[in-house]
Parts: C-alpha cells; sequence; structure tokens
C-alpha cells in the first residue's frame, strides 16, 4: 500500500493562459520544500498535484505538512494509491482509512473514474465500496447530505486513489508570482505577520532591519533573524538588510523636537527602506502598521511618511484588530519570538508624549535643519546582508 | 576485549558529543541568560542544542524544556501534569511496567489522593489497547506509558492512546517515557499523539545528568522548582550549558535508523539463538520486542553471580533494569514469572555497533558460567 499526496490548486487553474507558469512555479516550490525528506516525484494533472515518494522510508506525516504550508495549495489530502481491482480498493478503504472511520459516525463515499476501461461506472464504485465500508464498521452510518467523512475513490490510468476528507492548505498563489517586495521588520508581533501576508499573495521577499547599536543589542538582531526564519517556513529565502541607524536616530533626537521624534524617524526609515529596495528590484515596501494601533499609525502620521517615498507601501494589516494579528502570528509560529523583551529600533527614544495628529508643513519644517541625504544614502550604502533560509533546508 | 552490553544502562559517549562537552566547558562558559555577548555566545549554542534535540523527535524548538535526566523529565511530566489537572478529575492511569521514575511519581500521586490505575501485564510482558481503553475514563487527567520497556523491550501501542483518550472525552494529558525507545525507533511526537514525552542524552551516546521533556504547544505542567525565566520557567535555573550542547551533539547523530534496525536484528537473532541452546536458560522477552533489548534467565544462577562471574571476563551486562540495582524486578513480578526465573534474569542490551564478537564472547562466558558454577537452587 504505497501512500501519496494529492494537493488541489485553487485560484491558480483561472489564470488563464498564465495557468501553465503558475502551476510551474507550484510544482517547483513543493519540491523544493519537500527536498530535504527525500525524492518525490511531482506531477501535475486536472486541478490535481500529485505527490508520490519514491523513497520507501520517507515521513509522510512531514511531508503533509511541509505540503500544507506551500502557498497556491488550497486543499491537500492523503491518498493510498492501489492496483485498479475492486477487491484491493474495498481493502485499501477499510484499512487505510480505519483510523478515521473508527472514530467517524456518518460517511459516504464518492467516486470519480476518468478511466473509462474500470468495468465499474462510478456509483456503482461508491455503491460496492460504501456497503463494503458500512459491513466493516457497524457503527458508522450512511449520510449522503452531511457526512462526517467523504471517502473519495479515484480511478486513475496509472493507478487507483483511496482517501477521506481534504484538510485546507495554505492559500494564496504561489512565490514569486506576485513579484518582489521589501517588509520593514522590526521583530514585534505585526511585521512578520505582515510579511506572510503579502507571501501568501505570492510576493517574494527581502527583508529591512534597522539596528542602532549600543541602543540595540545584538540579541534583538537575531531575534528578527529567528522571526524570518519562521515565515521563511512559508515565503522561503528571504534576503535581510540590516541597516545601521545610529547616527540618525541621534541626530533626529539632537535636532528635532521630543513629540515629534517617532514620525520623523519613521520617514528617514521610509526613506533608507526605499533606497535599498530600488537597488534590489523590489517594487514596493511592506509595513506592519494597524490604523490607530499607536500615534505612529494614525491616518495623520501615515500620510506624513507615505509622503517621503514614491513607491507603493502596502500595510496589509491596517483594517485588523490586535486580535486578528495575534491570531495569525500563533499560527504561523512567530508569536511566542515577537513577545522576547530586547529594546528595538522603535522603542529607543520613544517619546513620552508622541504627537498623534502630525501636520505635513509642520514635520517637514522640523526636520529641515539637518542634512539628511548623505547620512540616508550611507545607511542604505552600509546596510549588510544575510539570507535567511527555513530551518531544515540545510 | 572488553565487552558491553549493557546499552539501555547507559551508553559510551560519542566522539563529537564529548569535543562538543569540552568545546563548551573551556570556551563558552558565559551564562545563557546575560545580555553582553558572552550571555549571546551561550544563548546561541543553546539554541542550537535545543533545536537539534527539537529536530529528532519531530517538534518544535519551544516544545523542548531540558532537565537533569530522564528521571526529572518523568517527574515533571506526571507531577505537574496532574498537579495542574487536578481540578479535571482525579484519575491517573499508568501501567506496572514503568520506570520507577513514573512508577514512584504515581505513587507519590496516589498519597496525595489521586486514584492511579496500575495496568499489569499478560504474560508476554504486553498491555493491550484493550486494558487502556477499559482503564481511561471521563475522570482521567492523565496517561503515562513508556514506548519501550527498559527490561524487556516491550513495545507498548501507545500510538493508540490519544484516540482512546479522544474518544472516552477524557481531560487527560497523554504522558509518555520514550528513553529507551529514542535513538532507535523513528520517533515523532505527532505520530505518537503525546502532550508530554521524556527522552534522555546517556542513552544515545550523550552525556549523563541532562534529558528533555518534550511539552506539547499549549499544554501546561506545573513546575517542581521555582526561580528565573529559563526554559520558560518550567525548569529554572541556569543551563547546564556543557551537558545540554552534548546532548545536542549526540541528538543530531540520529539517522539510519531502519539500517541499524536491521542489523541489531540479525545480532539479537543470533545472539538469541546461542544463548537458547545453553541447557537452563529461558526468554523472558517477547518475541516481537525491541531487537536492542534481550531478557534472559540463566536459571539455577542468580543474577547477581552470572553479572559478577561476567564481570571477570570484562564482560558487562546488567540484572534486570540497572536503576534498582539488587531489587527484584516489578516488571518480570508482575508478568508472573516463577522466582526463581525472576532471581535469575539477565538483561543483554545492545547498541547499533554492537558486535558478533561481543555475542559470541557472552555466549561463551554464560555457557561457561552455567557448566561451573554452583546452582543455588
Amino acid at each position: 500500500m504505497k501512500e501519496i499526496i494529492l494537493a488541489k490548486v485553487g485560484e491558480v487553474v483561472l489564470k488563464g493562459l498564465n495557468r501553465k507558469n503558475f502551476e510551474d512555479l507550484l510544482i517547483k516550490n513543493i519540491r523544493r520544500k519537500l527536498h530535504p525528506l527525500g525524492a518525490f516525484e511531482v506531477k501535475a494533472s486536472q486541478s490535481t498535484i500529485r505527490i508520490t515518494p519514491l523513497d520507501d522510508d520517507i515521513d509522510m506525516d512531514e511531508a503533509a505538512e511541509k505540503v500544507s504550508k506551500v502557498f497556491g495549495v488550497v486543499a491537500y489530502c492523503r491518498a493510498c494509491a492501489v492496483e485498479k481491482d475492486m477487491e484491493k480498493i474495498k481493502a485499501a478503504a477499510v484499512e487505510y482509512l480505519s483510523d478515521v472511520l473508527e472514530d467517524a459516525r456518518s460517511f459516504k463515499v464518492e467516486s470519480k473514474r476518468s478511466d473509462k476501461k474500470f468495468p465499474f461506472g462510478s456509483p456503482e464504485i461508491s455503491k460496492i465500496v460504501g456497503s463494503h465500508i458500512a459491513d466493516s464498521f457497524p457503527e458508522l452510518e450512511v449520510d449522503v447530505h452531511t457526512p462526517e467523512v467523504t471517502v473519495t475513490v479515484e480511478v486513475r490510468d496509472m493507478a487507483a486513489y483511496v482517501h477521506a476528507n481534504a484538510l485546507p492548505g495554505a492559500g494564496g498563489l504561489p512565490i514569486p508570482s506576485g513579484g518582489r517586495a521589501a517588509i520593514l521588520i522590526s521583530g514585534g508581533i505585526d511585521s512578520p505577520v505582515a510579511a506572510y501576508m503579502m507571501a501568501k499573495r505570492g510576493v517574494e521577499l527581502t527583508a529591512i532591519h534597522f539596528a542602532s547599536p549600543p541602543y540595540t543589542s545584538e540579541r534583538a538582531e537575531e531575534k528578527v533573524r529567528t522571526l524570518l526564519e519562521l515565515v521563511s517556513d512559508y515565503a522561503g529565502r528571504i534576503e535581510m538588510y540590516t541597516v545601521p541607524f545610529t547616527q540618525i536616530q541621534e541626530e533626529i533626537k539632537k535636532n528635532c523636537p521630543e513629540d515629534l521624534f517617532t514620525i520623523i524617524m519613521r520617514r528617514m526609515m521610509m526613506r533608507v527602506s526605499e533606497k535599498i529596495a530600488r537597488e534590489h528590484e523590489c517594487l514596493a515596501l511592506i509595513t506592519g502598521e494597524s490604523l490607530g494601533q499607536v500615534a505612529s499609525q494614525t491616518l495623520g502620521a501615515i500620510a506624513c511618511t507615505d509622503e517621503t517615498v514614491t513607491m507603493p507601501v502596502f500595510r496589509p494589516l491596517i483594517g485588523m484588530d490586535k486580535k486578528e494579528i495575534v491570531a495569525i502570528s500563533e499560527k504561523i509560529n512567530t508569536f511566542e519570538t515577537s513577545l522576547l523583551p530586547y529594546e528595538d529600533c522603535c522603542t529607543v527614544f520613544t517619546p513620552r508624549h508622541p504627537r498623534t495628529k502630525p501636520k505635513q508643513d509642520m514635520v517637514r519644517r522640523a526636520e529641515s535643519s539637518v542634512q539628511w541625504d548623505e547620512m540616508i544614502e550611507q545607511a542604505a550604502k552600509n546596510a549588510k546582508v544575510t539570507v535567511i533560509y527555513p530551518k531544515d533546508s540545510a | 576485549m572488553e565487552v558491553y552490553l549493557d546499552n539501555s544502562a547507559t551508553t559510551k559517549i560519542s566522539q563529537s558529543a564529548a569535543e562538543a562537552m569540552e568545546r563548551i566547558i573551556r570556551s563558552v562558559y558565559g551564562n545563557p541568560s546575560s545580555l553582553h555577548a558572552k550571555g549571546l555566545e551561550a544563548e546561541r549554542e543553546l539554541k542550537a542544542a535545543r533545536r537539534a534535540v527539537a529536530d529528532s523527535v519531530g517538534a518544535e524548538e519551544s516544545e523542548i524544556v531540558f532537565t537533569s535526566g530522564g528521571t526529572e523529565a518523568n517527574n515533571l511530566a506526571v507531577l505537574g501534569a496532574a498537579r495542574a489537572r487536578k481540578k479535571r478529575g482525579s484519575r491517573i492511569v499508568t501501567t506496572a511496567i514503568e520506570h520507577s521514575s513514573v512508577f514512584e511519581a504515581c505513587r507519590q500521586l496516589d498519597e496525595e489522593g489521586f486514584e492511579v490505575v496500575f495496568l499489569e501485564p499478560d504474560e508476554s510482558g504486553h498491555i493491550s489497547e484493550d486494558a487502556f481503553s477499559g482503564a481511561i475514563d471521563e475522570n482521567t487527567i492523565l496517561v503515562s506509558a513508556m514506548l519501550v520497556n527498559n527490561e524487556l523491550g516491550t513495545i507498548l501501542p501507545v500510538e493508540r492512546i490519544q484516540r482512546i483518550i479522544k474518544r472516552k472525552n477524557a481531560p487527560a494529558l497523554f504522558h509518555c517515557d520514550a528513553v529507551q525507545g529514542y535513538g532507535k525507533l523513528p520517533i515523532r511526537v505527532k505520530k505518537l499523539g503525546c502532550d508530554l514525552m521524556t527522552v534522555s542524552a546517556h542513552k544515545i551516546h550523550g552525556p549523563k545528568g541532562c534529558g528533555a521533556l518534550f511539552i506539547k504547544k499549549g499544554v501546561y505542567v506545573k513546575p517542581l522548582v521555582y526561580g528565573g525565566e529559563q526554559e520558560r520557567r518550567i525548569r529554572p535555573g541556569t543551563e547546564a550549558l556543557p551537558l545540554i550542547c552534548g546532548f545536542g551533539a549526540a541528538a543530531g547523530e540520529i539517522g539510519g535508523l531502519s539500517e541499524k534496525m536491521s542489523s541489531v536484528t540479525a545480532l539479537r537473532d543470533y545472539t538469541l539463538s546461542q544463548l537458547l541452546a545453553i541447557d537452563g536458560v529461558e526468554k523472558n522477552s517477547p518475541d516481537d520486542a525491541l531487537p536492542y533489548i534481550i531478557n534472559v534467565s540463566a536459571t539455577g544462577v542468580r543474577s547477581e553471580t552470572m553479572l559478577h562471574f561476567l564481570e571477570g571476563r570484562e564482560i558487562y551486562i546488567s540484572s534486570g533494569s540497572a536503576c534498582s540495582k539488587g531489587k527484584k524486578s516489578h516488571v518480570l513480578s508482575a508478568m508472573s514469572l516463577p522466582d526463581r526465573r525472576i532471581d535469575s534474569a539477565l538483561r543483554i542490551s545492545f547498541s547499533y555497533d554492537s558486535s558478533k564478537e561481543e555475542a559470541d564472547a557472552l555466549t561463551a562466558a554464560v555457557r561457561e558460567g552455567m557448566e561451573t558454577l554452583v546452582k543455588a537452587y
């Protein structure tokens, strides 16, 4: 009895003439994701990608978990591949699905026969397999309308497949079908979630982190690397640029009004980020801002930071509540790491009473006494790069 | 030739584990909690070791809590889980063949007013799925069962336990003492379905004094000691970094388990056939036991006598389990074997690199012992 994984492709199939490209990307991503576990055959047929292990001792639990993290897969299920023989199909349904069927109260069988040479029609297959299951699990009831378990039998060209309910996949679109963008990441709860959400739409990520030693520590940077590593479990390889930001922060502190410190700092961050982003062919910036969450994330403040760059700035969390953001960070496993209590560039020099409704011209005037261009140039130029990979892809 | 066939008691340290420990002791002396660079350096080593151990059982890093060994991890699991859940029920289901660190912890809970059920094995040393099913009820808050019995090598049906808990609607956590299966069977916490799982370093060629408890994300156990922030406050105290890093190195070397299993199985079959050809030697391990462990009785010669006879020939094995030294095995007693067979029980435990020469030396010496030693009764 051989176990395989069937991955259902969702939105990807809607993409008309681009479909082939999307599908190829998806297959490539699945292959890359599964590579550390051993050899697999990954092949598309209709709207399903069939993933067959080629070595005997591959851990299929891990394989399934990895497939569940590939964007572009809407649903997936583990299936048992058997010879196209009615007796074998019946036996496989009972044996392979025994765990699921034992726990369920009701079931039905659905059959798909694409090999028209198979001597039984779909309704017949369902009937035969269904009654065999009912005999084997006397407590299980047939329910064709709202069954707890739907047993599916697919008779295809090469083999027959038996499986139970599909599980939801990661959804979204395959990376890098959405192009490349740069996420500004500090180490809090929000930015990893924002990165994940854009990656879900097929965006390939570059990360930009601001470090201000000795006000911030090596641990804060390490924390960001850990967070990105967790995000890369979904998003794949991420180039991270760490920007030396101490001088700019000190200059703001020395020369600008305290209540505008944060807003001016964010304007500088945007400027540096845009330079790095352009240099590395990113088409947009991404931030983890959520409207009104803190003083620098009011509409007024966002208008002030946005005017410093010409690139589109994506804020996928803008309309979300903290609770919703936390729920996603728990799902992608970044929550606990985000809580580690290190000073980061956003908490250094935090004003006691930040201005919540800054006016653009007032801010422009406040920062006009310093020549920032050269400092911004230097900060962008001296950013050091680290490449982050998912943890088991060595 | 030194013949060491007591690998279930402890193993020889591996080269890489010893090197890792020496490197840490000599140069990475910082406290992982210190904010400065020496602290960060130590924290990184701690993290790498944690990752190696987590990967070796298919867990997340944050699910691994380092302890001083298997005994502490078992105590933390059993006492900590029961005390955390005492408002939800009072029944604890375990087996009569657990390691003493689970067994005695459960007896302690019994004294504290919990109702502890010790499932008895059948004559072959097995405990069936049905036995668990019959004992677990809606009042059960903890099920603790070992993966592999340390004296006999019996493999328990632990993969079924979480399903039984679900089906019975029990508010129970499932703890698995996996010490004897670790590094031998391909352990995956998700597949085992456990909420808590114990492993130990020195059974996998790592150092003594270090173990780990896997605590599934979202599961809470009450700590046994209180103090700082280390190990997510579940096991505070400055981390034993040299030991932990030795553990990490040994965990990183776990691999090729199916090849190791086949070679040990062949060695076990060979050794057993040689031993059973000796007059008076009887097998106690069930046929389907983990091949790394053989339990036999050289009936008529007391275990300890045979042990010392063998040690005179530089052959090292064990009587029952090494933790309880001269005490009569509660496991063999639970199987209701005759006393004289229990008194003469020997445990031979292999490592993946045990050799046929070692097996031959052992069987020759046991034969000699059976022929020359004066029978006690």
